[in-house]
């Protein structure tokens, strides 16, 4: 049993780049050790900015070999007259690089055995260059001097020991060998390593911790104690902070925490743009005091260590003031003038060349705001609020605090309406119709932000398919299936009923020639796009999905949602399979006639029909259907029964017109229940 | 911060010394008004072909959009920029490219540095690389590119071009709150010798420019520029197209160019970039590549079945 060690050193790969080619590179190697039957106990990865290794424990020394058994012809083909092996006998053992006198008689054929001898470990560990490394996959590559291999970054030594043995190979004009780097600062770039057990010390040793876990626990330990010192409150436990400290244990192979000040006159500043600064701009961590205020303090790690650390802290904080004195220059001149100087400048801003001005963009999205406030039967406060929300809400875009900080476009809108004057509400929806700003984060939380998130969307798909620039395959460059997932994520948290289809019709109709081309049902059919994507998200059932979102009428997404989720509730029901069965039979011979008289009892020729007729008319005029798809499934399970008996007694198609008609208007009436479930012949049942 | 401050113009010597010595030949900045060194033609052209190419200079650029009167203590209408370039990229860049700041006196290891995945484009010139910003105890002074594409066209051979803001380096070593206070040399002022043509040049771009001018002079720029690049005078026609882009950026600073004017614009740029890109081979094939020096080389892009071989050479 042996270890190896392969280590790719690279220049600085992108931060976001190192995790994901760590655990790539260990998937590889499992697949390669798979592919060539060599066993080992365990596989260790190892990152760094400028390293991605694997160490193989346990290793193997050989591969195992392998036995398998081959069928040939039957004894009869396989021998002639003379008892000599026949030509498709000698075939076969060609075939297999075997002789004659290698066969096996056994239940009628004649078998081979082929035996595939192991092969030593050194031997295939030789082809890791060109099985692994090369086949890694990035989203970023370049190429580099005169080579058109292209990779993450250059690959400027390759590691590869087998205990001690350096095992040999070639990518480019890289050698393997046993000579790795230490930190670019603290250590050299000429590093022997041993042994390949002994990569973690020999590394350490040199400065760098390759263990990305390890590294990664040191910085949090080291930030922790660097706050709690100074009774800072530093809070790594949410999203942003998580993928700060992701990037920030990419960037470092010896990391060193350290804190730095800023004048408390820069707190003036909205928090937001502190943060950002700090944050985005900085890679640095922000810290509050107890009641979450924030303070004038930060924290950032170094790829060093503690000697010289004032160097280091006194230049990040000249930075850091730079931003901040920037930052508070743009706050202050922007708050110099008004909404209506703002809206004067947006005049010339182009939402899309083939579509027109953000102004006309404003102006459409405040009519269809409008009508979509009238629907849900908005107070003439809100409506008025919403009306001057939708007549302001892009200013901010011209404010020289989003031209230097566009991700605090909304950010600053609120918070500059505020101080403008505007009210809470007009402010907050400034902020909340950009949201859902990402698949999975919040979706507006006011009323009005939700209508004016809703309309801003629905105006930009609407247009955008009319200009043709509607979304193919993976590529969406303007983001449409964000915005359609933004609507129906808002309208079901906000559980609207909103008829999507005749409010999107009319829109149409009124905003003229930007909008003429788009057709309604398209659009239609790309939000219930978006609706079966979640809920495939959520884990329902495809074929659920496809029969709760067909037959969608006029497209109300809470009702489409419901009708999967009662389905979703139903599908292991021991009775759910007849029930699915005798609905679907309704609905399938409906469908062939769909007759819309109303139906006369007095034709009527056998009790079935009749007892059908009862517990229908039952169930309308308990209104129980009108109180949700849940209620709707239980009442129309009941007719079960009366739908078998029915169906068991009655030919639906008599010889009598009359009565003919008559039936199929009886099962058209109970199939205009049943679609309103969605079209249950799409449901698979097994 | 650092024991010894070095002058702006030190550290241009300093600078100047340490790329000669690593083969880099130096040359003067470029006699026509340019955006960023990237377009000086000692760059741009020379990183098309296969051409080896080392060079170093000092290009003065400016972007009238980033002009501040002279109000601003980081941001200026015309910055000065240390450009290096190697092609192709020589396997030890990054080390190179840190000898060139211990050189400067920045003692490597009383520092934080950390090169930042910062990929470079600019799509008027139809140019893309990839790199790194570098960080200076949080300060970016450097920009790190290797360039994978110029002009619209996938390099044969790799350039690597360091970017030194020099105007932000030396506020790092010399320590000064604004640029103005930097000294330029011999007890010189930055600011005595920068701050009147910052604030004139602000006033020009953004409230006296002549709209109609730069318009008319735009479309003859362009004009004599394609009329050049007929003609397969490459170094003229691209005189005229870094015109037209300074131009560009002068109506676009006055704000009187509409996002979709922009794209417009930007598009008529580009379309130049990527002619005067083919058309520099093609003059560079015909004078068949005297910089490429090595055989195999040779044979790869001029010999019979060469990638440039002419028709005569097929």
């Amino acid at each position: 049993m042996s270890t190896f060690l392969l280590e790719i050193g690279l220049e600085e790969i992108p931060a976001h780049l190192v995790t994901s080619a760590e655990s790539q590179l260990v998937e590889l190697t499992q697949h390669f050790l798979n592919d060539h039957r060599l066993e080992v106990e365990s596989v260790k990865p190892y990152s760094t900015p400028r390293r991605l290794a694997v160490q193989l424990i346990g290793v193997a020394d050989s591969s195992k070999s392998l036995s398998e058994e081959k069928r040939g012809p039957s004894i009869e083909r396989a021998k002639d007259a003379n008892g000599e092996w026949s030509k498709a006998a000698q075939g076969f053992a060609r075939g297999q690089q075997a002789d004659t006198s290698d066969f096996e008689e056994r239940d009628g054929y004649v078998w081979l055995t082929k035996r595939t001898p192991g092969v030593d470990a050194n031997i295939i560990l030789e082809k890791i260059g060109e099985e692994v490394i090369k086949k890694m996959k990035f989203t970023t590559y370049m190429k580099w001097a005169n080579h058109s291999f292209l990779y993450v970054r250059p690959i400027r030594w390759i590691v590869a020991l087998l205990d001690s043995k350096i095992i040999e190979f070639n990518i480019l004009d890289v050698s393997s060998g046993r000579i790795t780097r230490g930190h670019r600062f603290l250590s050299t770039d000429h590093i022997e390593i041993e042994n390949a057990d002994e990569y973690q010390t020999t590394l350490s040793n040199a400065y760098v911790i390759a263990d990305a876990l390890e590294r990664k626990e040191k910085i949090v330990s080291q930030l922790k104690n660097i706050a709690l010192d100074n009774d800072w409150v530093l809070t790594l436990d949410n999203q942003p902070a998580q993928e700060l400290l992701e990037e920030v244990n990419n960037i470092v192979e010896w990391p060193t925490a350290f804190a730095g000040d800023f004048d408390e006159k820069y707190l003036e500043i909205p928090d937001e743009v502190l943060i950002t600064s700090m944050r985005e701009h900085q890679r640095f961590f922000f810290v509050t005091n107890q009641s979450g205020e924030l303070l004038p303090h930060f924290l950032s790690v170094r790829n060093g260590d503690e000697n010289n650390i004032t160097n280091v802290v006194a230049g990040n904080e000249k930075v850091l003031v730079a931003r901040l004195e920037d930052a508070e220059f743009f706050y202050r001149e922007d708050q110099q003038k008004s909404i209506e100087d703002y809206m004067t400048k947006i005049k010339s801003l182009i939402f899309h060349e083939k579509i027109g001005t953000v102004e006309e963009h404003m102006l459409r999205v405040g009519h269809l705001s409008n009508n979509i406030a009238k629907t849900l039967k908005f107070s003439s406060v809100a409506q008025e609020n919403l009306q001057r929300a939708s007549e302001i809400y892009k200013f901010d875009l011209m404010t020289g605090m989003v031209g230097e900080f566009d991700e605090l476009q909304g950010i600053m809108g609120e918070h500059y309406a505020q101080k403008f004057g505007e009210n809470q509400q007009v402010a907050l929806a400034i902020k909340e119709h950009y949201m859902p700003k990402s698949a999975i984060s919040e979706t507006a939380t006011s009323d009005i932000g939700a209508v004016l998130a809703i309309a801003d969307k629905i105006d930009t798909i609407v247009t955008f398919f009319s200009a043709g620039l509607i979304p193919s395959g993976s590529n969406d460059p303007y983001g449409l299936r964000r915005a359609a997932t933004g609507v129906v994520r808002t309208i079901k948290a906000k559980g609207w009923n909103l008829d999507l289809k005749p409010l999107i019709s009319q829109f149409i109709e009124q905003s003229g020639k930007v909008a003429n081309e788009a057709n309604v049902s398209d659009i239609l059919t790309f939000i219930l796009d978006r609706v079966r994507k979640l809920a495939v998200d959520a884990g329902m059932r495809q074929d659920i999905i496809a029969a709760g979102s067909a037959n969608a009428g006029k497209v109300n997404i809470l009702h489409i949602f419901d009708r999967i989720a009662t389905l979703s509730e139903h599908q292991n029901d021991k009775d759910f399979r007849s029930i699915i069965e005798s609905l679907t039979r309704v609905a399938r011979l409906a469908k062939k006639e769909p007759v819309t008289q109303s139906i006369n009892p007095d034709l009527f020729e056998n009790a079935s029909e009749s007892k059908l007729y009862k517990a229908v008319e039952t169930l309308e005029d308990s209104m129980a259907i009108s109180e949700g798809t849940d209620v709707l499934y239980e009442s129309l399970a009941t007719l079960q029964d009366p739908i078998t008996e029915y169906f068991d007694t009655t030919m639906v198609n008599d010889e009598n017109v009359d009565v003919r008609l008559n039936r199929y208007a009886q099962l058209n009436q109970i199939n205009n229940l049943i679609e309103q479930l969605g079209d249950l012949e799409l449901i698979v049942i097994k | 911060m650092l024991n010894e401050k070095l002058s702006l113009q030190d550290i241009i010597l300093t600078l100047q010394q340490y790329w000669a010595k690593q083969g880099a030949n130096l040359m003067q900045a470029y006699d026509n008004e340019v955006g960023a060194g990237t377009q000086s033609p000692y760059t741009f052209l020379r990183a098309n072909g296969p051409e080896p190419w080392n060079a170093a200079y000092v290009q003065p650029s400016r972007r009238p959009a980033d002009g501040r009167y002279g109000d601003n203590p980081n941001r200026l209408f015309q910055h000065h920029q240390f450009q290096v370039v190697m092609k192709p990229s020589p396997d030890n860049i990054q080390e190179l490219y840190l000898g060139s700041l211990e050189a400067l006196g920045i003692k490597l290891l009383e520092h934080d540095i950390r090169f930042v995945e910062d990929n470079w484009e600019n799509p008027s010139m139809g140019a893309a690389g990839i790199g790194w910003e570098v960080w200076l105890d949080g300060m970016e002074v450097t920009q790190f590119t290797y360039f994978q594409q110029v002009g619209g066209i996938e390099v044969d051979s790799v350039t690597a071009e360091v970017t030194y803001g020099l105007e932000r380096l030396a506020s790092y070593i010399q320590d000064v709150p604004t640029v103005y206070d930097l000294e330029w040399g011999n007890g010189v002022l930055y600011g005595d010798i920068f701050k009147e043509p910052e604030y004139e040049h602000s006033k020009y771009a953004f409230e006296d420019s002549d709209q109609s001018m730069l318009l008319r002079h735009f479309d003859e720029f362009e004009s004599e520029a394609t009329r050049l690049l007929d003609l397969g005078l490459v170094h003229p026609a691209y005189d005229y197209i870094l015109k037209s882009s300074h131009v560009f950026n002068l109506l676009d600073a006055s704000g009187s160019v509409s996002v979709t004017e922009r794209a417009g614009f930007l598009h008529r740029i580009r379309t130049m970039a990527r002619r005067v890109s083919k058309v520099f081979i093609e003059e560079r094939a015909k004078l068949k590549f005297p910089l490429l020096k090595d055989a195999t080389l040779r044979e790869k892009y001029i010999g019979k079945n060469g990638k440039y071989a002419s028709k005569e050479d097929k």
